[in-house]
């Protein structure tokens, strides 16, 4: 009790540090950088009524992030719908993973800046272009760590399947299923983080209503505190994000 | 029924620095309702040899013969328990015991093999675990369980593999009790990997005695002329127990000299 308490004060200090130091930055360096008390004033409206509509790009903040984060869902699910059973072919076949290995490491570092136009070629769609991107950047991860999953299955229990006489389905929903989930869901929690980044410069790029869109509208109209408004609001969201999968994740582990 | 026989059953790994022939010409004949241990020193092959029978794994040269065929994997009309548990995590004791005996009787009623594993996990001692995950419980309590699952499928063949290698001495002698009351209760053939001189006098009716690998064969064989029903403590009063542990520990002894020098 006593000690997350203290942690709470400490992380609360360092918060105060930083803002601190955006203080002196906007006080001494950069004339443009608004000023803490200034970027409060100016998003006060969004924040304190974070659900209201005004027009297409002028909307409460919470409004904002819920665009961005079922645009994020949709991508996300559409990535892990393609990542986990790729990844669970690669684990269980070493034939496809040796094929397939240098494919997704050379797809695996492409920025979402470089996937984009490529969506937008491909579907002559913004919305589709933005879930494409996002699928296809954020699935890595689930890929890779259902792929390990899979090979980390205890040689015991392939034995006892081989054994019993397993019938492949049995084999998947008892065996491998059970084995790999916990290694799927640190896949997915990485995913998510990963569909959240790339979420902004989808929206920027497209100009999709969302935090990422709001964020390069006020950037091209001189409202700078807005970025920062918006940039805090990305964090929060994506902190929030990956400690409810931490949570669940945390659940299938003990289980 | 006839007997399951082992005929110049060879096994040989490639490994990275060169074959390595773990076996070399294993032969015998195991009789319908023989219970025979397997005995010899660790890394003698004794497991390799049972992982062959199981088919877990094939033999380099030679087989292994049911009926007349030579196996080409594993069976259901052999059970098998392994050293370590090998439950599934997700499944509680009870599912684990009722998935071998769903796939051991297929044919049957869901009813009837539930209350079959049902009655198996009563016979092992832990009815009231049946709804329990493995991991919720102990390892002795896992064993149990995976005794159940294989003796629950009602087997013609049980492989038993070091079954008691990972416990504690005092679970280790209550799982041997049970092992000697279950088969006692129904005569089975069993086939038991062991390297505990002890276990293996109590249990079987011929103890195989392994030379030491590489090359492992048939060193020796011991028929264990003890009277059933046998317990621990009777068991060790007899001259005859003591005359064959002698034999026993000579010829290991023996051999792991020969492997030293």
């Amino acid at each position: 009790m006593m000690n997350s308490l203290r942690n709470f004060a400490l992380s609360l200090v360092g918060i105060t540090l930083v803002i601190g130091l955006w203080a002196m930055a906007s006080a001494f360096w950069s004339a443009d950088l608004p000023s803490p008390m200034k970027t409060w004033e100016e998003s006060k409206l969004y924040i304190m009524q974070p659900l209201e509509k005004r027009g297409e790009m002028d909307q409460g903040i919470g409004l904002l992030a819920a665009y961005s984060l079922v645009r994020v869902a949709k991508g996300f699910l559409l990535g892990i719908l393609f990542g986990a059973p790729l990844g669970l072919l690669l684990g269980a076949s070493q034939l496809l993973s040796k094929m397939f290995d240098p494919v997704i490491q050379v797809l695996r570092p492409i920025s979402p800046l470089a996937w984009l136009p490529l969506g937008l070629v491909l579907f002559r769609q913004s919305e589709p272009a933005a879930l494409f991107t996002i699928a296809i950047c954020s699935m890595w991860p689930t890929v890779i760590n259902t792929m390990h999953g899979v090979r980390a299955i205890p040689q015991d229990y392939i034995n006892v399947a081989k054994v019993l006489r397993l019938s492949p389905w049995k084999r998947f929903t008892k065996v491998l299923l059970p084995s790999t989930l916990p290694y799927m869901f640190t896949g997915f929690r990485l995913s998510l983080g990963i569909a959240w980044l790339v979420i902004v410069a989808s929206e920027m790029l497209t100009g999709t209503p969302g935090v990422g869109g709001f964020l390069w509208q006020e950037y091209n109209s001189l409202i700078y505190s807005h970025i920062l408004l918006c940039i805090l609001t990305i964090g929060v969201v994506g902190f929030t994000l990956d400690r409810m999968m931490a949570f669940v994740e945390n659940k299938l582990r003990t289980a | 029924m006839r007997p399951l026989e082992i005929t110049s059953l060879t096994k040989t790994f490639y490994t990275p620095t060169g074959p390595q022939t773990v076996v070399r010409d294993f032969n015998t004949k195991i009789q319908p309702g023989e219970i025979v241990a397997l005995l010899g020193h660790s890394g003698c092959g004794k497991s390799t040899v049972l992982s062959i029978i199981a088919g877990l794994q094939d033999a380099t040269a030679g087989g292994v013969v049911i009926d007349g065929r030579e196996i080409d994997g594993p069976g259901l009309e052999r059970a098998m328990v392994f050293q370590s548990p090998s439950l599934l995590p997700s499944l509680t004791a009870l599912d684990n015991v009722l998935l071998a005996v769903d796939q051991a009787h297929p044919k049957n009623r869901r009813k009837q093999n539930r209350e079959r594993a049902q009655k198996y996990l009563r016979l092992v001692g832990i009815e009231e675990y049946g709804s329990q995950r493995p991991a919720e419980l102990s390892q002795g309590t896992q064993q149990r369980v995976a005794i159940a699952r294989a003796f629950a499928m009602e087997p013609r063949f049980l492989l038993l593999d070091e079954p008691f290698g990972a416990l504690d001495s005092i679970t280790r002698c209550e799982l041997q009790d049970l092992l000697v009351d279950l088969c006692a209760a129904k005569p089975r053939t069993v086939i038991l990997v062991t390297h505990d001189v002890d276990e293996a006098l109590l249990l079987s009716d011929r103890i195989i005695l392994m030379t030491d690998g590489p090359e492992a064969r048939v060193g020796r064989e011991i028929d264990v002329a003890l009277p059933r029903p046998r317990s621990r403590t009777a068991v060790m009063d007899t001259p005859a127990y003591f005359a064959m542990r002698n034999e026993i520990l000579e010829f290991l002894e023996s051999h792991s000299k020969q492997f030293q020098h």
